[in-house]
C-alpha cells in the first residue's frame, strides 16, 4: 500500500511548509490516472496526520479526469480509470496528464505572533 | 506557477485571506501585499503549496542518476510479484559473473535479513534495507545504501526491490534499468492486470519456465498481453534451476554496463 507512505511524504511537506502551525483544512489533487486510490489516502491522512500539526485536519481531494493517447491508433481519450484501455483494445497507452499528485494548498490557523495590525 | 490559475508567484508561499476561493482572489493582492503588514487579522490563513508529492523523490532519484553516471555504476532494479524468483535468480547470476565483473547487490525487504544472507553466501556484497510497514523502495532508501556500499566504478548494483507488483512502479530510484520478472506460475494475465508495472520495463524475464511441461501457461499468450500494455520491452524466458536463458540474460547485463575505459580494469 504505497498509499500510506505518499499520505506521510504528504502530511510531512505540509508541516515544513507551515512551520509548525495548526493546519485545519488540506486539499489535495490526485489525477485520474495516478494509481493512488483516494479511499486508502483519507484512511492513511488520519493515521499519519495523528499527533502532528496537521492532526484533525478537514481533507479535501480533488480527482481530476486524465487524458492518454492510444500509441497503437493515435486516438486521445479520457480514460475512467488507470486500467482503462483504448476502444481499438490498445493498452500501448501515452498518459499525457491524470498523473499528478500534489499538495494544493492548506488552510493554517493564524499565529497571533503574525498578525500586526 | 500556481497551477490552478496559472498565475506565475515563482514559487512563493502566497498568502490569501480566509474562506477565498482560489479563482476570486485579487492577483494584485496575491503578488503583491505583505502578509506581515497585512491589517486584516483572520482567525486562519490559506496557504498556497501547489507541490508536487513525489518531487521530493523525483529530485533524489536525478540525484542517484547522477551518482551513478560518475562512478559508471549501472543499477538495475528488479520487480515482480513476491515468490517469483528474484533472489533464486540473482544468487546464480552473481555466481556465474563474479568471475569478470564487479558486482553488488541492494535487498528490499519489508522483515528480516533472509534474501541478504543467501546472496551473500554466494560471496557477493549484499546490503539488506528492511522497510517495515513500507511497500516499495524509494530513492532515498537506494541513496543511503548507495553511500554505505560505495561502489568502484563499473560495479553492477542489482537492486532487489520489495516484492510488490504495483507500489514499486510509482516509485523512480533513479536506476538505469527497470526489470520486471513474472513467473509462469503466476498466469498470462499480469501484464494486464499491473499495466503500470509492466508499462515501465526495459526487459521483461519469464522466470521458472522449467516448469512450463507441468504448468497451462501459453508463453505466446503472455508476450501478447505484454506488448498489448508495453511492445518495446523484450520478454526473455529463463530458468534459474536449468540455466534455460541465462546466457541471454547475462549478455544483456554486459551490454547495460557503460563501456571499460581503455586501461582502467573492471572494479577499479
Amino acid at each position: 500500500m504505497h498509499e500510506l507512505s505518499i499520505t506521510q511524504s504528504m502530511v510531512e511537506a505540509i508541516a515544513e511548509q507551515t512551520g509548525g502551525r495548526r493546519v485545519l483544512r488540506v486539499v489535495l489533487e490526485i489525477g485520474r490516472l495516478s494509481g493512488v486510490e483516494v479511499d486508502a489516502v483519507r484512511f492513511c491522512f488520519d493515521v499519519v496526520a495523528a499527533g502532528t500539526a496537521v492532526e484533525g485536519a478537514e481533507l479535501e481531494i480533488d480527482e481530476p479526469q486524465g487524458q492518454a493517447r492510444c500509441r497503437q491508433c493515435g486516438t486521445t481519450f479520457e480514460p475512467s480509470d488507470p486500467l482503462a484501455g483504448c476502444a481499438c483494445g490498445s493498452l500501448d497507452l501515452e498518459v499525457t496528464s491524470g498523473e499528478q499528485l500534489r499538495i494544493r494548498e492548506v488552510r493554517v490557523k493564524r499565529d497571533v505572533r503574525d498578525v500586526r495590525v | 506557477m500556481c497551477a490552478t490559475c496559472g498565475c506565475d508567484d515563482a514559487g512563493a508561499v502566497t498568502i490569501t485571506g480566509p474562506g477565498q476561493d482560489h479563482h476570486e482572489h485579487d492577483h494584485h493582492d496575491h503578488h503583491d501585499h505583505d502578509h506581515h503588514a497585512h491589517a486584516h487579522a483572520h482567525a486562519h490563513e490559506t496557504v498556497v503549496l501547489e507541490q508536487d508529492v513525489l518531487a521530493k523523490n523525483g529530485l533524489l532519484a536525478e540525484r542517484n542518476r547522477g551518482w551513478l553516471e560518475a562512478r559508471g555504476v549501472c543499477a538495475v532494479n528488479l520487480m515482480s510479484s513476491p515468490g517469483s524468483g528474484k533472489t533464486t535468480l540473482l544468487e546464480r547470476t552473481v555466481r556465474e559473473l563474479a568471475a569478470d565483473l564487479a558486482l553488488a547487490v541492494i535487498e528490499g525487504d519489508q522483515e528480516t535479513p533472509m534474501d541478504a544472507e543467501r546472496l551473500r553466501a554466494t560471496g557477493c556484497r549484499t546490503l539488506q534495507i528492511n522497510t517495515g510497514s513500507g511497500c516499495h523502495l524509494d530513492a532515498d532508501m537506494l541513496a543511503r545504501a548507495l553511500r554505505t556500499l560505495d561502489p568502484a566504478d563499473r560495479t553492477l548494483v542489482f537492486i532487489e526491490n520489495v516484492g510488490n507488483l504495483v507500489c514499486p512502479a510509482l516509485f523512480d530510484l533513479g536506476e538505469q534499468h527497470r526489470i520486471v520478472l513474472a513467473s509462469t506460475t503466476e498466469g498470462e494475465d499480469k501484464p494486464l492486470k499491473y499495466p503500470h508495472m509492466f508499462r515501465g520495463a526495459d526487459l521483461v524475464l519469464l522466470t521458472k519456465v522449467d516448469l512450463l511441461p507441468h504448468l497451462r501457461f501459453d508463453t505466446e499468450r503472455f508476450a501478447e498481453h505484454l506488448s498489448r500494455v508495453n511492445p518495446r520491452a523484450g520478454v526473455l524466458p529463463v530458468s534459474a534451476v536449468t540455466g534455460e536463458g541465462l546466457d541471454r540474460w547475462h549478455g544483456w547485463l554486459r551490454a547495460a554496463l557503460p563501456p571499460r575505459v581503455p586501461g582502467v580494469p573492471a572494479g577499479h
